[in-house]
């Protein structure tokens, strides 16, 4: 297998090595043995048919998958060369670290302004100046500050469906992570919408490590700096079946399954 | 950092308040057998239950007389208020319009709202001189049944009503499809398919007829005879409610067969919880 | 015998389920018509201003069973509320699928089957007797607490888990402990949902005769204590209807309480339209 080295600018986004992790739910083999390392400051792909564990694999990067019963880890997942898996690591501190938005927008059912200052307020800071600057650089990060300005104090979801996604990334944003994972954050949006979600991770790659889920190849081909490919074996259990530069994965495939699946054979 | 204590101690209390209702429930438990038990010993189990005469003066203990009230209370007024109640719970489910559902669907909830004193009241004021007319003082077991009838009624129709909704709607349409009419396709197949909660909301409601005893007492009359219809009879159910009373208690032992009275009673709740739930 | 057609018994079924909604219609007019025509008439000013003399005369108002029903509420409610909502986040948020937890849902399943009237001989036998609380608002409001905990709990986890589960996980992926979800974002959404179960309860503990007869004793006086007996609006109409001749004054009672039970019901309604509109984003 071909380990990708990313050239990339010193940045603040953090960089995540993963080494022979295995994911189980119960009995049943989630994820088998993945290496992959994740350079900072850069949008890196996942794709592959569904079913192959990508989104799982996405939400151990923030053990989202804590909450699920019965689940287990092997392996290690290395944020900045500290193992998140570590006994010592705190899961909430992981959390603020590594952001996630999902798939439907979700923003909380209280206003605009609200659901940006929660994160930040439930890590402490009470200073309403404070809180004030924190909300509008993250609309403005997550270019809604403009659309959103004069109605901070509307609910969030009067919002259109691809503002409420800007909205959720900005969310993102206030509590200042390292990494943004995002699981499939354009499947619910119309293409204007996706456009300009597209725009945004694009500039956000500057500081921010993007991971994201996605079942658009255009999308990863368009957007992504390094693309994963996933499938399933035999036994359902996803594996890592290529990794590269995108342009790479996308115009020179090394394995015959990546070939097949990027020309639309299967998936 | 006190956020994690917070989040803990959080977890904490609520844990134990989760907890509470099962404590309730074994104190209940307690309290009942603890003062029934003992009783047990002195009047044999079978004495005791197929007693026909309670006249605590010559000691004699039989609760034979109100078991059969309250099971001919209640058989009766479940075989008025099942049909009552499923012919209207197809009504909400699949026959009314909006309009006509967005009336009875709160009609449903008012009837179960309505305190059980006032049924008893409106049974008392009304129905009693009416039955009278029939035979009998009107203090009766058919006066009683009328009553918890409409008690409960709006049990058995909002559990059904759910029951049948939740019947897929390609059922109706596989049905529809092959030419029955309404009535048939209620009938073969929503209706079959709705069985279980239907089931369920009756035995729920039955349990609410057993339970049932302010507006029994108001309506049923104190009698201890053998019942006979349209005449007084006493559910034994108010022979628990005088336990309160100071009256009951001239006897220490009839005190103790009250309180037997209730862990045969607690007994009969619990079995018939079990029975619907998984 | 000629065979009668599908259409004609579909006819004949249809006009029997319309005949049943019809009738369980017609029970609830004459039910409410019956109470309010015989009793309102009696429900003025004075009425509700002057307490009943007690006794087995059925002379006076209504206004220290008003007060009663009130202060048994108010107790009532310090204490479910709480225990109430602590126990369905346990159930909705923490509770794990396993035997502990079966053994707590059985345990409420149960309770929520059990007779007032046994809840009433329980509450004398503990909080009257054991416990010497007397025949009081305490011993009535802790009886209360234990008849109607079954029903908090369930309407308020309904509430509860009707709230998103992305709402959830966007909160926890923000970096917050759990108890800060649920405080901060499950809780404040369900409100709604949970003032429903509130009044809920209230409207059953407006209702309550059977096991408050036994526990809270029928003193006709302003209670000035929690270890005073007093005698709540439906306790009343019992005392009334029984011990004494004033059918009036019963009806009258009962009328009152019609009308609150109908007021509550109508806010219930009211509050759930709007929590299930406000969980679907209209709001």
């Amino acid at each position: 297998m071909t380990i990708y080295n990313f050239n990339g600018q010193t940045c603040r986004g953090g960089k995540i090595k993963v080494n022979n992790l295995n994911f189980y739910y119960g009995s049943f083999q989630a994820l088998r043995n993945i290496n992959l390392d994740i350079p900072g400051c850069a949008i890196t792909a996942i794709i592959g048919p569904s079913g192959c564990g990508k989104s799982s694999f996405l939400r151990l990067l923030n053990r989202m998958n804590d909450l699920i019963y019965g689940s287990r880890i092997e392996g290690t997942i290395e944020l900045d060369g500290k193992n998140i898996f570590d006994k010592t690591v705190d899961v909430v501190d992981l959390r603020k670290n590594v952001g996630m938005v999902f798939q439907k927008p979700n923003p909380f059912p209280i206003s605009i302004f609200d659901n940006i200052a929660f994160g930040p307020k439930q890590h402490g800071k009470k200073n309403k100046m404070e809180l004030e600057e924190i909300v509008e650089n993250s609309l403005k990060q997550a270019a809604l500050w403009d659309e959103v300005k004069d109605k901070l104090g509307q609910s969030a979801l009067a919002l259109s469906g691809g503002q409420q996604q800007r909205l959720c990334i900005a969310r993102v944003l206030s509590v200042e992570p390292e990494v943004i994972l995002m699981d499939e954050p354009c499947s619910a949006l119309d293409p204007m919408a996706t456009l300009k979600i597209e725009d945004l991770m694009r500039t956000l790659a500057k500081n921010y490590t993007i991971i994201i889920v996605t079942h658009n190849m255009q999308q990863a081909a368009r957007v992504s700096d390094t693309t994963a490919f996933f499938m399933m074996e035999p036994d359902r259990a996803g594996s890592l079946v290529e990794y590269g530069s995108t342009s790479e994965i996308f115009t020179n495939p090394k394995d015959k399954r990546t070939e097949d699946y990027i020309t639309g054979r299967f998936g | 950092m006190t956020r994690y204590f917070t989040d803990k101690l959080a977890k904490y209390i609520v844990f134990i308040s989760g907890f509470t209702s099962f404590i309730i429930l074994l104190l209940i438990a307690l309290f009942i057998f603890r003062e029934g038990l003992p009783a047990f010993s002195e009047i044999g189990v079978f004495d005791f239950i197929f007693g026909g005469v309670w006249r605590p003066g010559i000691d004699q203990y039989g609760i034979l007389a109100m078991i059969v009230g309250s099971i001919a209370v209640t058989i009766v007024s479940m075989i008025m208020a099942v049909p009552l109640g499923i012919a209207c719970a197809i009504l909400l489910a699949e026959v009314a319009p909006s309009k006509i559902r967005s009336i009875l669907r709160p009609a449903v909830e008012l009837l179960v709202g309505i305190p059980s004193v006032v049924y008893g009241l409106v049974g008392l004021v009304l129905l009693v001189p009416l039955i009278s007319n029939i035979g009998g003082s009107g203090f009766s077991i058919l006066t009683a049944s009328i009553v918890l009838m409409v008690m409960v009624l709006p049990t058995i129709i909002s559990i059904s009503e759910d029951s049948i909704r939740a019947v897929p709607s390609s059922y109706r349409e596989g049905a529809l499809a092959l030419g029955a009419t309404k009535w048939q396709t209620i009938k073969g197949v929503v209706l079959p398919a709705a069985k279980s909660g239907i089931g369920a909301g009756i035995v729920l409601g039955m349990g609410r007829a057993i339970g049932e005893t302010m507006a029994m007492i108001m309506v049923i009359g104190n009698s201890i005879a053998f019942p006979r219809f349209t005449f007084r009879c006493r559910a034994y159910t108010d022979r628990q409610h005088s336990t309160g009373n100071k009256l009951c208690y001239r006897h220490p032992r009839e005190r103790a067969l009250c309180y037997r009275c209730r862990a045969l009673y607690f007994y009969i709740t619990v079995k018939q919880r079990s029975y619907y739930l998984p | 015998m000629r065979n009668v057609s599908a259409k004609q018994t579909q006819k004949m079924a249809m006009a029997g389920i319309w005949g049943g909604g019809i009738i369980t219609l017609l029970l609830l007019i004459v039910i409410i018509g019956y109470v309010l025509i015989q009793g309102l008439p009696a429900v003025n000013w004075e009425f509700l201003t002057t307490n009943p003399k007690g006794g087995l005369s059925g002379e006076g108002g209504i206004l220290s069973t008003v007060v009663s029903t009130l202060y048994l509420i108010g107790v009532t409610l310090v204490l479910l509320v709480p225990i109430g909502i602590g126990s369905a986040i346990y159930l909705s948020e923490y509770a794990p699928n396993n035997r502990l937890t079966r053994i707590i849902r059985y345990g409420i399943e149960t309770l929520a089957g059990i007779p007032s009237i046994i809840f009433g001989l329980f509450g004398y036998a503990l909080f009257v007797t054991v416990l010497s609380f007397n025949f009081s608002i305490l011993s009535g409001a802790l009886t209360l607490v234990c008849l109607l905990l079954p029903t908090m709990i369930t309407t308020t986890e309904e509430a509860l888990k009707a709230v998103s589960y992305s709402y959830r996980e966007a909160a926890l992926a923000l970096g917050t402990t759990r108890w800060q979800m649920i405080s901060r974002i499950v809780l404040p959404s369900a409100i709604p949902g949970i003032v429903t179960a509130v009044i809920l309860c209230i409207g059953r503990a407006i209702g309550e005769t059977a096991c408050l007869y036994v526990t809270m004793g029928g003193s006709a006086a302003i209670p000035s204590s929690l270890l005073e007996g007093g005698r709540t609006l439906s306790l009343h109409v019992y005392y009334l209807a029984m011990e004494t001749n004033a059918m009036d004054k019963a009806m009258a009672t009962a009328a009152v309480l019609i009308i609150i039970i109908i007021l509550i019901n109508a806010l219930t309604n009211w509050l759930a339209g709007r929590f299930q509109k406000r969980m679907k984003g209209l709001l």
